[in-house]
């Protein structure tokens, strides 16, 4: 396995017209951990989605590729055989279908046919990345997402990440909704998958996650694009001082995009 | 195509049919009287369902199958009742011929009576007469007054008072002659009895224009207790009529358990009568639409009886083209006070251009009663399919596991293992 790199420039996003990524660049290599930080209202998941293929965003312009190929080409489920993954915000329920079945299939997704995971290998990981996530071995069996808390869908979506092993994972406001133990606990996940072969973007409005999770590089984004990067004391500074120093040093006012008036 | 309204089969027809069959005098004389009717009655008419058009009058009537020993019967048709050892009490009929039956002794011991309904209209003249075209009448509509004249044979099943099976009476109906299916089924479970009889309807025919007309009755004594399981399978190139009907006496109780997969055009109906106090059924129904088929379910229930209870729940897929009406009506009639009527029907649709429509119907004479119903018709969530494909799961097989999440709640909730297992199987054909 080959460091991943994913290196997105000049993107432009729309959602039913309306531009909300105004020209982002970004680059993230194997081994890194980025952060993307701002205020609610910039962007932040919406370039996240934007990655991951979501139908309502659409891409007016610019160029993304992952590890040499252009991602934006891809449909969603390509984009995951690649190895991008998205922990998202607001997880989609979906009745009948058991949390341990759906990520079996997701796990055969990326194998060849005649060579699926046994099923007693399959359910080994899964224990034992359950028991490191310390969540209950009965959400295996309970229907995806359905009727889970905010908590246990975040949980639930660091599962799905522990168990497909992604080159580069998107976390998108993991830490919402968060109480400071399952905040641990998510880290833990995070700083497990931890190595040179894997990328990681965390998206976030807080820095508290980024105490457990220590980033390699932090931007801020505002007005739908990163208008700032530094290392982990920026984030730092962030927490302190909160954004306004940022929005004077660049004369920005109003750091949300697309929001009606 | 147009269809002529003079049937081809004629009185002569249908005497030389019976008469080839040796079939007793009151037999061939319904047939005839049922044959007149066919003239003079009109089509149903399924609500929101055009059906003028469909063909249920032209086909090819007689076909025959050979009997076979287990070993010979086809793959298809083993699949769905087992090995040898566990398939003890099972009827095979193929191409309108019972070609494989087996009956347990201790079952026989017991005075259950199993067998091909023209050898119980020899053997069993009496009861066969009890219960004939009893629940469903000869002269309702066309099609009915068709499938008295001209039925084929079926299944007899009659269980004495007090007896209750532990084991599922099985049943196969299979057909790959281009020939039409007219099958007829009675369960008549006395007083204080219980039984689980379950059917598959198989076809192979995909071309060539034929039909099935279908009529079962239920006969549930005071206290008796039918488990009804079927799962349709037929090929497209069959037109279905399906009438299966239930009568519940004094605390009897009638399950239906229904995998409708045909995959050519179809009319269902399945209703159900409380008569009696306290009395109780419960009908299940999941069904896949694709290609072009259209298709038109009623899932009925009369509350007669004080007391009675009925519950209909439905979940249905639309793909491709396809387009279904599904009917759901609770009748609760003037006395039937302390009555329960609750129905569900969910309709998923796949694509632009597959139809379901779900209307939930309450009809209800009597103030002292209790009723609820629920629908919805809607097509598949964009964000679950996001979500699923982002785990890199492809567009097909996400479809396949919302489709089976969608149907889940009605198949977990069968009331048959064996019945449970075949669902999931023909879905999962279906969903490929």
């Amino acid at each position: 396995m080959s460091a991943p790199n994913l290196k997105i420039e000049d993107l432009r996003v729309s959602i039913e017209d309306k531009e909300i990524i105004k020209g982002l660049d970004l680059e993230i290599n194997g081994g890194e951990i980025h952060a993307i930080m701002g205020p609610n209202g910039t962007g932040k998941s919406t370039l996240s989605a934007a990655l991951m293929g979501h139908p309502k965003y659409e891409v007016t312009s610019g160029k993304v590729t992952f590890n040499g190929e252009d991602l934006l080409d891809m449909e969603v489920d390509e984009r995951a055989q690649a190895g991008l993954f998205l922990a998202m915000q607001y997880p989609s329920e979906v009745s009948g279908i058991t949390n341990a079945d759906f990520l079996r299939s997701a796990i055969n997704a990326k194998r060849e046919e005649g060579d699926e995971i046994s099923l007693m290998k399959f359910i080994r990981e899964l224990d034992k990345k359950m028991d490191h996530l310390e969540m209950d071995n009965a959400f295996a069996h309970r229907y995806l997402n359905e009727g889970f808390s905010g908590g246990e869908k975040k949980r639930n979506e660091i599962l799905q990440m522990m168990m497909l092993e992604p080159k580069l994972a998107i976390l998108d406001e993991i830490d919402s909704g968060l109480d400071i133990d399952a905040l641990k606990v998510v880290a833990k996940g995070v700083n497990e998958m931890r190595n040179p072969d894997f990328g990681c973007l965390i998206i976030t409005h807080y820095q508290r996650l980024l105490n457990y999770i220590t980033p390699d590089k932090v931007h801020v984004m505002m007005q739908g694009r990163i208008v700032k990067s530094g290392g982990p004391e920026l984030a730092q500074r962030l927490e302190a001082e909160g954004y306004d120093w940022i929005k004077e040093e660049l004369g920005i006012k109003d750091e949300t995009v697309g929001q009606e008036a | 195509m147009s269809v002529d309204t003079s049937l081809r089969f004629d009185k002569d027809y249908v005497t030389g049919f019976s008469n080839s069959r040796q079939e007793p005098a009151w037999l061939q004389e319904l047939r005839l009287q049922a044959l007149e009717l066919a003239q003079e009655l009109p089509m149903p008419k399924p609500d929101k369902t055009k059906i003028d058009k469909w063909n249920f009058t032209e086909f090819k009537h007689e076909a025959t199958g050979t009997p076979v020993a287990f070993n010979e019967l086809p793959e298809d048709v083993k699949a769905l009742i087992g090995s040898e050892e566990e398939a003890k009490n099972v009827l095979v009929i193929h191409n309108g011929t019972p070609v494989y039956f087996a009956l347990e002794e201790s079952v026989k011991d017991q005075g259950v009576i199993y067998t091909d309904l023209l050898t119980a209209a020899k053997e069993h003249e009496d009861l066969v007469k009890k219960y004939f075209m009893k629940a469903v009448a000869v002269d309702e509509n066309r099609l009915p007054a068709l499938h008295a004249a001209l039925f084929v044979n079926g299944a007899f099943l009659y269980v004495p008072k007090n007896v209750e099976l532990s084991a599922p009476i099985q049943a196969v109906y299979y057909q790959d002659d281009e020939a039409a299916i007219f099958n007829h089924v009675i369960v008549a479970a006395e007083d204080n009895s219980s039984v689980t009889y379950v059917e598959n309807y198989l076809s192979t025919n995909d071309s060539t224009d034929s039909v099935a007309n279908i009529v079962s009755e239920v006969f549930a004594g005071s206290g008796a207790k039918v488990v009804y399981g079927a799962v349709d399978n037929l090929a497209k190139g069959m037109t279905t009529y399906v009438n299966r009907r239930g009568r519940a006496e004094k605390d009897a109780r009638i399950e239906w358990a229904l995998g409708q997969f045909n995959d050519g055009n179809t009319v269902s109906d399945n209703t159900t009568h409380l008569i009696g106090d306290g009395s109780f059924t419960d009908t299940k129904t999941v069904t896949i639409g694709r290609g072009d088929q259209k298709q038109n379910f009623v899932a009925q229930i009369f509350n007669h009886g004080k007391h009675s209870e009925g519950y209909i729940l439905t979940h249905g897929v639309m793909k491709d083209n396809a387009s279904s009406i599904f009917n759901g009506i609770t009748k609760i009639e003037h006395g039937a006070t302390k009555s329960h009527g609750e129905q569900t029907e969910r309709v998923l649709m796949l694509s632009e251009k597959a139809r379901g429509d779900a209307n939930p119907i309450l009809l209800i004479d009597e103030d002292d009663v209790t009723a609820g119903h629920a629908a919805s018709v809607g097509r598949i969530d964009p964000l679950q399919m996001f979500y699923l494909m982002s785990r890199g799961i492809s567009k097909a097989e996400a479809e396949r596991l919302i489709i089976h999440g969608f149907l889940a709640p009605v198949v977990s909730q069968m009331p048959l293992e064996s019945v449970k297992n075949r669902l999931v199987e023909v879905i999962e054909r279906k969903v490929r």
